[in-house]
């Protein structure tokens, strides 16, 4: 009887045999390439909105601050989507007529509201305050990029957990001085002539027994350096517990 | 699942335990009467030690029909990692609201109204759903605190089963054609001034609605107003008439009290005035501030409620010899009364009325004396004569005017209005509210009577019996939803604002009244503003009004103390109770509001169906108890069914033998045998007030007798067992004042922990609880309040009866001493957040993990069910998700959930989390204070927040000056389970109790009986 397997296949087999450890671990790769990949992170994916509302007009060119339509961004956990009055308080009297903003107009006329496209959306099963990021020196760029350079509003980041996780482990690389919160694109490596909070209160006069003892020696006087060793400064002067932010309650409960 | 149901064991159990306690061989403290009888059943049980987690397969699906959708699930299993979130959209205000910021809770002050009485509550809004009911700490009777209704009260306003239109003979109709028509039949009655109009309402205590029907009454003068509340006899008031020749209502000062005896009155949970009569009694026993100014509780009563519960001293006695026990304790305080004691008092009560007369005779002017609703008129009058003579009037008893109006003519009860009915009287009845054909006494037949009524209206939450018998219909608002009034059972006014819009376009009775009036367009809002604008007249009418609205109370508005004479002439009194028992068979028949479900009113509340009934702990079930030596010689077990008959009506529900009962009595409660609730209370239980007389006192004589069959009672007795360990700790008010021997000092806390792990290093807040068990009184508020919080879902009665029930925080009820008159401790138990937790160091996927600020987390998207921690838990306090439990899909729910706290999906572990949300909020707050620890106060628990008695504090041990930190230095404080060094942060203060020197010790080592490993008294230090 003939042999079935030429002997040519024992090759083909070895090839085989050594060849799944690269088709598994091609599997892998492209597994996990698939979800960063944009189509399920949906980073730079522009959303279809009711109006195509432009943060780079309103941001770099007109100048207006966040908060004066996301004003809860200090005061909630959620910064706020803005009631359609703020929008009619200046589109009642500049483009009035406009065809773009007739949405807008009959929201306002027919008390129905505009139903936006959620850009930035984060699982149920994590709770995430914006306004203790904002006080401890987190500033909006900080997660959603280059607000002031999008025409259309999109995510900047995938909104991963290794990604918040990052930045809770190295709390350091992301604050910044107060005055820079809701600034785009300022990099600045002295800490010289920048406003930055008030130490922790002293503990005498709630007479607690316990400080925080993780809060840097501030009498010494800060010299310039570089971002990172501003970056330590900040964290503590804005009393960041960096081993606290690793706590898995912190975000999931 | 019958392996479950210990119950059929109960003949064998009761024999052994009296046999044991006659050994000398009792237990120390016992839940169930298995476990005291050590019954072998019982044994195994427990040796199984998670029923719960026996596989129910109850599908016929074969094995290869297994495989293959296992096979099917593993596929799709992989696929669904790789879908992205679904698209969400984000709708904001076209104009925000005024000072709401999304995201952030409001909190607005309204009023609940339960049996006609207000209780003020600060309702918590989310964007414009309330979500959560705590009590209003401006309000005099809550003070903060709230009760189970209140707590639950939240959960009706969501009822998928709520009434949602209006229906004119079973038919949808609306609103324009109801006003129409009720605008002829009143131009009508106009004409021949309101001749055969009635109109029957609960207890009106809202000023608006008097005003209303007087206003109505005096334009009809044929008309006539009824009342009728259902847990309200009529004895209360017909007592007081007796002693003072007039209607007043009673206020009691417990915290003025250092001698209360309750001659069958709860005055714990029943009354209006509860939750404050509760914070007070509290407050005059905290031995831990001031040992001295601890009161002392003389309870007795027939069957065992939460008020016997914390008495230092109780006696089991049938209802009708508490009217010769009030006889004998007025005899004998005032020799020179005319009151004839006609019977002497048999058996057991002797040493205990002793050293009440006694107790009474020393502190005349300090003690307080009171009884129930069930008792008669006569004995009322009689306790109004004790505490007359004990000079309490003015001291720790006062009286005010009656804060309920009356109907302006005499004799307008439900008797009445069935004998005008009877003899034609009455054409057109208007129901404000209220159950009737279901509540009212069985021998009334009211339901056979009102077809003899031409037209009937009823407004009502449920399309409940009252509303299929009656031609209108009209759907009632939720007070959430409504405007109105209302006063407390002190009197103070508190105004009732909507939190929301009427879901189904409820009406209030002020807009109903409004129609009858001929005034069809006014709404609730204008009608209440417009009567207090009268009344607080003055040129800042809308700065008090709008004042009134932010305090939730109207200042100045509770009643003044009245003085009344005391009128009756004692000689004359006639026990009209006095009964004796005919034959073998016949019993006492005792009736009593049920717990948790009421009078019926609550019995489609999910909440309150599965919350465990404070002492048989039976869920979503009536029963009649009986005591351990009847069922003896009955021949009957708990689960046996029974008939229990009365005066020729008779009902069939379960027996419950039950520790602490009075001999040869029954008890039954009211609230279940619903025929048309919505899906959770009909056909539940069975209906008491069918057979309940028409007398003016909620007792009577029947007979029993015992049915084929054996009925499977949901109770949590036996769940989550911890095996006679020394769990409850118990010493007296002489113990604590001069401790013996070794002064305790030592908390678990000092005990050098022995661990394989390294020790965690916590740093900054450190959070802690401590529970009072001395204050504690097991009303169950806290076990709603959490479930209100934390999103807990009810499982039904078939699951609570496997044992799957998911209440975060249960309150075990521990039994001590004798079979026939226990003593009973609750003890509320949640996790207790050890520091060395076992449950945290056997998951293998780390979804149960520590922070660094001492509380043990569930990171519920990371359980994967293994169940390794419950396992591994000692107390017993995890809860797993078996089944989908949470409802997701009913669109009126989905607005209940508090949306900080995660809705648990299928196969999840749970339990408490110390309110983590409430902790973060605080955490996050401080830090943008930049406190360097979240101050005292800032973070207060759910189960804190609700508790009428304060007995739970919380708090940040890590601050010095905090109140948990100095109970945690109590000699009372031990921790649950310590020896197993599991450093719990939730510790426990010794219960305290405080008996006559010449009775015996509650809580004592019998003699006899083995002397414990561990001293009975707390916080002993391990030497």
């Amino acid at each position: 009887m003939a042999q079935i397997f030429h002997p040519g296949m024992n090759i083909l087999a070895k090839a085989t045999i050594f060849g799944a450890i690269f088709i598994i671990a091609g599997i892998a790769v492209a597994g996990a390439a698939f979800v960063r990949s944009p189509y399920v992170t949906q980073v730079n994916v522009v959303r279809e909105q009711p109006v195509p509302f432009s943060h780079q007009h309103h941001v770099r060119e007109l100048g207006l601050d966040c908060r004066y339509c996301h004003y809860g961004v200090e005061k909630s956990s959620s910064a706020g989507i803005p009631s359609t009055e703020i929008c009619m308080g200046c589109h009642s009297q500049v483009w009035k007529d406009a065809e773009m903003l007739r949405p807008v107009r009959e929201s306002f006329q027919n008390g129905t509201p505009l139903k936006w496209t959620r850009v930035h959306d984060l699982p149920d099963f994590v709770y995430f305050s914006h306004k203790i990021h904002v006080a401890k020196g987190v500033g909006c760029e900080s997660c959603h990029g280059r607000v002031d350079e999008m025409p259309l509003m999109r995510r900047a980041a995938s909104l991963h957990m290794d990604w918040c996780v990052e930045c809770h482990r190295h709390p350091e690389r992301a604050v910044r001085p107060k005055q820079d919160l809701f600034q785009f694109g300022v990099n600045r490596t002295t800490v010289a002539g920048v406003s930055m909070e008030p130490p922790l209160r002293a503990a005498t006069a709630t007479n607690f027994d316990l400080l925080d003892q993780s809060v840097a020696d501030l009498s010494a006087p800060s010299k310039p350096g570089n971002a990172e060793e501003l970056g330590r400064e900040l964290v503590a002067r804005y009393g960041i517990v960096t081993r606290q932010l690793t706590d898995c309650v912190v975000c999931h409960r | 699942m019958s392996n479950l149901d210990l119950t059929s064991l109960e003949q064998n159990a009761i024999r052994a335990v009296r046999s044991r306690q006659a050994d000398g061989d009792s237990m120390q403290f016992w839940r169930s009467l298995e476990e005291a009888a050590a019954a072998p059943e019982f044994e195994k049980y427990l040796h199984r030690e998670f029923p719960s987690q026996l596989a129910v397969w109850e599908d016929p699906v074969g094995r290869r029909s297994f495989l293959k959708l296992m096979a099917a699930s593993l596929a799709f299993a992989g696929v669904t990692g790789c879908t992205r979130s679904p698209e969400e959209k984000i709708v904001p205000y076209v104009r925000s609201p005024e000072e709401l910021v999304p995201g952030e809770p409001q909190f607005y002050a309204t009023a609940m109204p339960r049996a006609g009485y207000g209780y003020g509550v600060l309702a918590e809004s989310h964007m414009g759903r309330p979500t959560k009911i705590e009590g209003n700490p401006e309000h005099p009777i809550t003070r903060g605190g709230s009760d189970a209704f209140m707590q639950a009260s939240i959960l009706a306003l969501y009822d998928p089963d709520r009434s949602q239109t209006i229906l004119h003979r079973g038919a949808i109709e609306t609103w324009d054609v109801f006003v129409r028509a009720m605008t002829e039949e009143m131009e009508r009655l106009r004409k021949n001034q309101g001749h055969g109009l009635r109109i029957l309402t609960g207890t009106v205590t809202s000023p608006t609605l008097a005003a209303q029907l007087t206003d109505l009454l005096q334009a009809l003068p044929q008309a006539r107003w009824h009342t009728f509340e259902s847990t309200v006899p009529e004895s209360v008031a017909a007592g007081a008439r007796l002693a003072f020749g007039r209607p007043v209502d009673t206020v009691l000062r417990f915290d003025q009290a250092k001698v209360v005896v309750s001659l069958d009155g709860d005055f714990l949970s029943g009354l209006a005035g509860s939750l404050k009569y509760a914070r007070e009694f509290i407050a005059g026993r905290r031995a831990v501030s001031d040992s001295s100014a601890m009161n002392r509780l003389y309870v007795a009563e027939c069957t065992p409620t939460i008020t016997g519960a914390m008495a230092d001293h109780r006696v089991a006695v049938p209802p009708s010899q508490i009217a010769l026990l009030a006889k004998h304790i007025l005899r004998q305080i005032t020799p020179e009364s005319s009151v004839a004691v006609d019977r002497e008092l048999t058996g057991q009560p002797g040493p205990w009325l002793t050293a009440v007369i006694q107790d009474l005779r020393e502190h005349r002017g300090a003690s307080i004396v009171t009884t129930g609703a069930g008792q008669s008129a006569e004995v009322h009058a009689l306790v109004h004569a004790i505490n007359q003579s004990l000079g309490n009037v003015g001291h720790t008893v006062t009286y005010i005017d009656p804060v309920a109006v009356s109907p302006p003519q005499p004799g307008s009860g439900l008797h009445e209005l069935v004998t005008e009915i009877n003899v034609g009287d009455v054409q057109t009845l208007i129901i404000l509210g209220g159950n009737p054909v279901y509540n009212a006494p069985g021998e009334l037949n009211f339901e056979k009577l009102l077809s003899k009524v031409s037209l009937r209206l009823h407004l009502s939450d449920f399309q409940d019996e009252t509303s299929f018998l009656c031609d209108w219909h009209i759907p009632a608002q939720h007070y959430l939803e409504s405007w109105s009034d209302i006063r407390a059972a002190d009197g103070t006014v508190s105004l009732v604002q909507p939190l929301i819009a009427p879901l189904y376009g409820g009406k209030s009775p002020h807009e109903i009244l409004s129609v009858l009036a001929g005034q069809p367009t006014r709404v609730a809002h204008e009608i209440v503003h417009s009567y207090w604008q009268k009344q607080l007249s003055g040129t800042d009418f809308s700065r008090r009004w709008r004042q009134a609205l932010h305090d939730g109370v109207i200042p100045q508005t509770a009643a003044k103390p009245v003085e009344v004479p005391f009128k009756l002439d004692l000689s004359n009194l006639v026990d009209a109770t006095k009964k004796s028992l005919a034959s073998d068979q016949a019993l006492e028949i005792e009736f009593r509001p049920d717990p948790t479900v009421w009078d019926g009113e609550y019995s489609n509340n999910g909440w309150l169906q599965e919350l465990p009934k404070p002492l048989t702990k039976i869920t979503w079930d009536n029963v009649a108890a009986i005591s351990p030596k009847t069922a003896e010689r009955l021949h009957l077990s708990s689960g046996d069914l029974l008939e229990v008959t009365v005066a020729g009506r008779s009902l069939q529900t379960p027996v419950w033998i039950m520790p602490g009962q009075a001999d040869n009595c029954v008890s039954l409660t009211f609230g279940y045998g619903r025929t048309k609730s919505g899906q959770l209370g009909t056909g539940r239980g069975s209906n008491a007030y069918s057979i309940l007389p028409a007398g003016k006192h909620w007792f009577s004589t029947g007979t029993v007798r015992k049915l084929p069959g054996h009925h499977v009672l949901a109770t949590t007795q036996n769940h989550h067992s911890m095996e006679g360990r020394d769990i409850v700790r118990v010493t007296t008010l002489t113990d604590v004042q001069n401790p013996p021997e070794h002064p305790a000092h030592a908390t678990s806390h000092t005990a050098s922990p022995q661990s394989m792990y390294a020790g965690f290093k916590y740093e900054g807040n450190a959070w802690g609880m401590v529970i009072d068990q001395t204050a504690c009184i097991g009303c169950n508020a806290c076990v709603v309040a959490c479930q209100s919080e934390n999103n807990i879902p009810v499982v039904g009665p078939e699951q609570v009866a496997v044992g799957r029930e998911m209440h975060w925080l249960r309150i075990d009820r521990y039994y001590h001493g004798e079979l026939d008159a226990p003593e009973v401790y609750f003890q509320p138990m949640m996790c207790v957040h050890c520091e060395e937790a076992p449950c945290e160091v056997v998951c293998p996927v780390a979804a149960t993990v520590h922070d660094s600020e001492g509380t043990s987390n569930m990171i519920y998207n990371r359980c994967v069910g293994t169940r390794y921690c419950s396992n591994n838990c000692p107390y017993k306090v995890r809860r797993f998700n078996f089944l989908q439990f949470s409802d997701q899909t009913t669109p009126s729910l989905k607005l209940l959930r508090n949306p900080d706290v995660t809705v648990r999906s299928r196969g999840v572990m749970e339990k408490c989390s110390y309110c983590i949300q409430r902790i973060s909020h605080a955490r996050i707050d401080a830090k943008i204070e930049h406190l360097p620890l979240v101050p005292e106060g800032a973070v207060v628990t759910a189960c804190q927040q609700a508790c009428p008695t304060r007995a739970i504090t919380f708090g940040n041990l890590a601050n010095k000056d905090s109140e948990v930190r100095k109970l945690k230095e109590s000699p009372l404080n031990y921790g649950v389970l310590e020896e197993l060094k599991t450093l719990p942060r939730t510790t426990y203060l010794a219960r305290v109790v405080n008996p006559h020197p010449n009775l015996p010790v509650p809580g004592a080592v019998p003699p006899h009986a083995p002397m414990p490993a561990r001293p009975a008294t707390g916080g002993k230090a391990e030497s």
